[in-house]
């Protein structure tokens, strides 16, 4: 019963204080939750607005690279190497193709489209965004860009995109030296600046386009894109423009190139002709050679596939990458090397009977003639080869001081030059041996003779043997062989790189010097017909003295002591490498050439012309005659003793033993000149 | 003089227009705060007319609702109350049986509009409670409590089971409040909230996937940047960016290029806070509290309990909405359906809230007479 009036009696002003206390309390609970909600703003806004305003700008804008133009590459005198071309591609923005396939299939049929292109574009599809254009097909041709002008309408999202391509105008004349550039692959992302790299595509693969990648890449630009959520650009809103690469500039002329290419016709070999006073490499076949346009956009497979499995291995650079036994062609180093070593002095002679006994031992080591040379000097045994005094003089030296004097002139080592790949070959030594032999590690007297002659163990790049020459003709003043002479920022001129000597002259008396390139002016000129260049007049009509050396290599070892009479060519040739080495003028030397020839039988027969080939180009590209700051003989050859000899004592102002020498050298030269 | 009803409704205009029974200050606050929303919508539309035209045009159309719920006197709105309540109770349950719309079962197509009841529940909850409360002794005790539950349970659930977790949320809100504002013992309440807090666990049994996930997502925004956690981090990226004195009218990028999502309805408070600020953020807030604040002054010299509770429940639901609608684009809280009051763009909710607004108008008009 109270609880019902309770109930009928209302306390109504109780009712409205309490109310108001409610009321009150509630407004100061949301007084409070509004406190809370301030607080979080001012978290977000005062005390993280420094990481929010950086993720807000990162979110909206996006840097976008400009890819640098690479460098041109040039010959020494300007001729274009490698090119920058501008070419059309075809480029699918994914985001905007309603059915991927259904458009491939009808574009197909107006664009004609690879099974390459496809498999290529299908895998970057993958790894881009969707509103990031992605290549289909590259270098359209005008019929192409014309075809797909006509229906363009059809294909929304795809457009037609110039761009810059990598073009070598002179194909494979310098494709082991310049090399080629190729798409960037996921391995080459491994090992990347991201940063310098951003929007290219291509990078040097092989040659200088690999060595010089630095230079030639240059550094990309960017522009500053304010980009919504979806990475649509809105508008631009900085742009630094990229810096283009350096150009390069060979010290190779194009012409001495062409001729030595030419030279080989078509038979496998290589050829490195070398300016002596400062190492800069003047010409550098590898033969047979490929298009390094090819490679530019991806090879095809069967493009791949003919190089790859093409007998004559087109892709090698054999000037630098395959090492042969130089054979003779270390003759007039083991000559200098006894010189050098007080073992021998020019005149000192040795009986050459035919063979050589290693004396206490039964094997015999042959002369090249049955039954010798007769009484043989320094220079007969370099201008007819004899094996015996060399068989000998090796002995004398011991294999110790054969391989420190050969390493001095860069055999077994990389030579340095400036381009990538090149391997070291071998020079005999009891080191080496017992690296690689470790069965058999003792050192044999029989393994120092045949070094003697360069057989055995050796294996020597063209490159070596030229920068070997080189550094001999350049009286011993070592420099690492250049291929790129200068470089250029755009619209500057040419800067040349500076290549300092590698050390002081390797050659302590310069009269040994001057005998050794005695004996090699006799092995072009002298008269006597064991000479080894007596039969082929390599000096005939040319105006400066040669120094030369023939080199003929086994390929194989003999496995009897029987003398081989088979003078069969083809056979020969099979069994032989043919090499030549010669620099002039003899004097004062400005170039020297290294050529072997994978299958010449003979060196001064096979190997001798295509080096005169070389010095002849070589020789045009110099006006036809020496340039005015070298002494010039008057009348070519006639004058050469006088004019050498003048050059020697200006050079090194001591008494030289040219007098002796030079004069059964004058009248060879003056008989060759009729 | 014929009283015809025509003469009627004219003379009804008349007054409506010569004498408006509203409340000046409340109105004048409202009508800033329409002014603001304007002015956000028309930056985080992309300066769309069409769009800003569209919700000024709602805001008319409540402006006479606010001047036609003002004219009908609180004991006539207590008496349609009960029959309100069943309406849209009744309607939520159609709803729930042949309901339409975009993913969740709200929207009721009544041929010339589609409109969602659970809008309405918004206002006739804290009137249904505040009916039942009216004629009985309060403090309530634990029977009144409960039957005052089960009036809020029943349409909640119905809302929630929509899903419509967020107007599930406000509906019980202003129950809540009415019941809270009536006395309820603080005790009772804080074992009724002890009790609601053990049973969470089984509510997340009961919650959808994309709820639960939800929830996850506002714990760490970072687990999921691209899919769940995107709106959360572009949200808090737009707030963080705008600094203390904000990024600028219109130049705000994380709206303006599409990086925050629902920048012109749930997350527009986003888009305001990166271009006015922290002292925009706290000059609204300001204006909310004053708002609500005058509810309750209004509440107080309201001359019986159903009108009090009423205007109490009212203004303090509109707290819920700030709050939860504020902390939710700061990450404070999960992201759910509840607009900006006055600022997000939207149609059902702006209207009802106005119509909410013109109830306390008629309170006001209708106060207790100072002696």
């Amino acid at each position: 019963m109270p609880r019902l009036i309770r109930r009928q009696f209302k306390d109504t002003r109780g009712e409205g204080e309490l109310f108001r206390r409610r009321a009150l309390a509630g407004f100061a609970l949301i007084l409070l939750g509004l406190c809370a909600l301030v607080g979080r703003y001012v978290f977000l806004q005062v005390l993280h607005h420094d990481e929010f305003a950086l993720r807000s700008v990162n979110n909206s804008v996006k840097p976008r690279a400009i890819p640098p133009a690479r460098g041109l590459i040039y010959d020494r005198n300007g001729v274009l190497l490698a090119d920058n071309v501008p070419a059309f591609r075809l480029e699918v923005r994914p985001d905007q193709v309603q059915n991927m396939n259904q458009m491939l299939a009808q574009l197909g049929k107006v664009v004609p489209l690879d099974p390459d292109d496809l498999d290529a574009f299908r895998k970057q599809l993958k790894q881009s965004r969707r509103f990031d254009s992605v290549p289909l097909k590259m270098r359209l041709t005008e019929d192409d860009i014309a075809r797909f002008a006509v229906s363009r309408w059809r294909f929304p999202g795809v457009d037609v995109v110039p761009y810059l391509i990598r073009y070598y105008p002179l194909g494979s004349l310098f494709a082991h030296v310049v090399g080629y550039v190729s798409r960037i692959d996921a391995d080459d992302l491994d090992s990347l600046d991201p940063e310098r790299y951003k929007g290219t595509t291509h990078i040097g693969r092989i040659g200088l386009e690999r060595s010089y990648e630095d230079m030639l890449h240059g550094s990309p630009g960017y522009e500053l894109d304010e980009v919504n959520a979806d990475g649509r650009i809105q508008q631009v809103l900085e742009t630094h423009p990229p810096i283009p690469g350096k150009n390069l500039y060979l010290s190779i002329d194009a012409r001495v190139q062409k001729a030595a290419q030419d030279a080989f016709e078509g038979r496998a070999g290589a050829a490195v002709a070398i300016d002596p006073r400062n190492g800069q490499v003047l010409a550098m076949v590898s033969v047979p050679s490929f298009d390094p346009n090819l490679f530019v956009n991806g090879i095809s497979t069967a493009d791949y596939k003919s190089l790859i499995t093409s007998p004559d291995k087109p892709l090698i650079n054999r000037a630098m990458k395959a090492g042969y036994p130089p054979g003779s062609t270390v003759k007039p180093f083991m000559g200098l090397a006894g010189l050098e070593y007080g073992v021998r002095r020019p005149e000192d002679s040795v009986l050459s009977t035919g063979v050589f006994y290693i004396p206490g031992q039964s094997r015999g080591y042959r002369d090249d003639q049955r039954y010798g040379a007769g009484t043989v000097n320094l220079y007969k045994a370099i201008y007819a080869s004899v094996n015996t005094y060399f068989y000998k003089l090796a002995l004398d030296l011991g294999i110790d001081r054969v391989s420190e004097f050969m390493s001095g002139y860069g055999f077994g080592r990389p030579s340095g030059i400036d381009l990538p790949g090149e391997v070291s070959g071998i020079l005999p030594s009891r080191a080496w041996k017992a690296k690689h032999s470790p069965k058999e590690r003792t050192w044999y007297p029989g393994e120092t003779v045949i070094a003697g002659i360069g057989q055995g163990y050796w294996s020597v790049t063209a490159l070596q043997l030229a920068h070997a020459l080189a550094t001999f003709a350049g009286r011993g003043v070592p420099y690492a062989p250049r291929v790129v002479m200068s470089t250029a920022d755009v619209g500057h001129t040419p800067s040349p790189l500076p290549n300092p000597p590698a050390g002081p002259s390797l050659i302590k008396n310069m009269k040994d010097w001057d005998a050794v390139n005695e004996g090699m002016q006799l092995v072009i000129y002298s008269n006597d017909p064991l000479s080894t260049g007596f039969k082929f007049r390599l000096g005939d009509g040319f105006p400066y003295r040669l120094a030369g050396k023939s080199g003929t290599a086994e390929r194989f070892s003999r496995t009897s002591d029987a003398y081989n009479e088979n003078r069969n060519t083809a056979y020969l040739a099979a069994r032989h490498r043919a090499w030549f080495e010669v620099f002039t003028p003899a004097e004062n030397p400005r170039i020297a050439v290294a050529v072997v020839l994978e299958a010449g039988a003979w060196g001064a027969e096979d190997a001798g012309p295509i080096a005169r080939k070389i010095l002849d180009a070589w020789l045009a590209t110099q006006g036809g005659a020496v340039p005015p700051d070298t002494p010039l003989p008057e009348n070519g050859v006639t004058a050469a003793p006088a004019a050498a000899s003048t050059t020697a004592s200006e050079v090194m102002p001591e008494d030289t033993p040219q007098g002796d020498a030079p004069a059964p050298d004058s009248s060879s030269a003056g008989d060759n000149d009729q | 003089m014929i009283d015809t009803w025509r003469t009627r409704v004219y003379r009804f205009l008349r007054r409506l227009w010569r004498r408006p029974r509203i409340d000046l200050p409340l109105a004048f606050a409202l009508l800033l705060l329409s002014g603001v929303g304007l002015v956000t919508l028309y930056s985080a539309g992309e300066a769309n007319v069409g769009l800003v035209g569209g919700q000024a045009a709602r805001f008319l159309l409540g402006a006479i609702f606010i001047m036609l719920m003002s004219r009908i006197p609180p004991s006539t709105l207590r008496n349609w109350t009960p029959w309100l309540y069943a309406g849209s109770t009744v309607l939520l349950v159609v709803v729930a049986v042949l309901g339409e719309g975009r993913g969740a079962g709200r929207w009721l197509n009544l041929g010339i509009m589609r409109f969602q009841p659970s809008e309405l529940m918004k206002l006739t909850m804290p009137m249904m409670v505040a009916w039942y409360l009216h004629p009985r002794q309060l403090p309530p005790g634990w029977k009144d409590i409960a039957v005052v539950g089960a009036l809020i349970a029943i349409p909640a659930a119905l809302i929630a089971k929509q899903p419509d977790l967020g107007t599930a949320l406000l509906v019980t809100a202003a129950g809540t409040f009415a019941l809270f504002l009536s006395g309820m013992a603080w005790w009772r309440f804080g074992l009724l909230a002890a009790i609601a807090g053990g049973m969470a666990p089984v509510a997340w049994h009961f919650m959808h996937q994309y709820q639960r996930n939800r929830i996850l997502t506002m714990l760490n925004p970072e687990s999921d940047p691209l899919g769940d956690g995107w709106h959360i981090i572009q949200s808090q990226i737009a707030v963080g960016s705008g600094g203390i004195f904000g990024k600028g009218f219109e130049q705000g990028t994380q709206s303006r290029l599409d990086f925050l999502p629902e920048h012109t309805t749930d997350f527009i408070f986003a888009v305001f806070s990166e271009e006015f600020g922290l002292i925009g953020v706290c000059a609204i807030l300001v204006l909310y509290a004053f708002i609500i604040g005058r509810c309750l002054w209004i509440a107080m010299e309201a001359r019986d309990t159903y009108s009090r509770l009423l205007a109490g429940a009212i203004g303090m639901s509109f707290f819920v909405y700030v709050f939860v609608n504020g902390g939710m684009v700061a990450g404070l809280l999960p992201v759910v359906g509840v607009p900006m009051p006055m600022v997000s763009y939207g149609g059902t909710s702006a209207v009802s809230l106005l119509v909410g607004f013109g109830v306390l108008m008629s309170i006001h008009a209708n106060r207790k007479v100072h002696d």
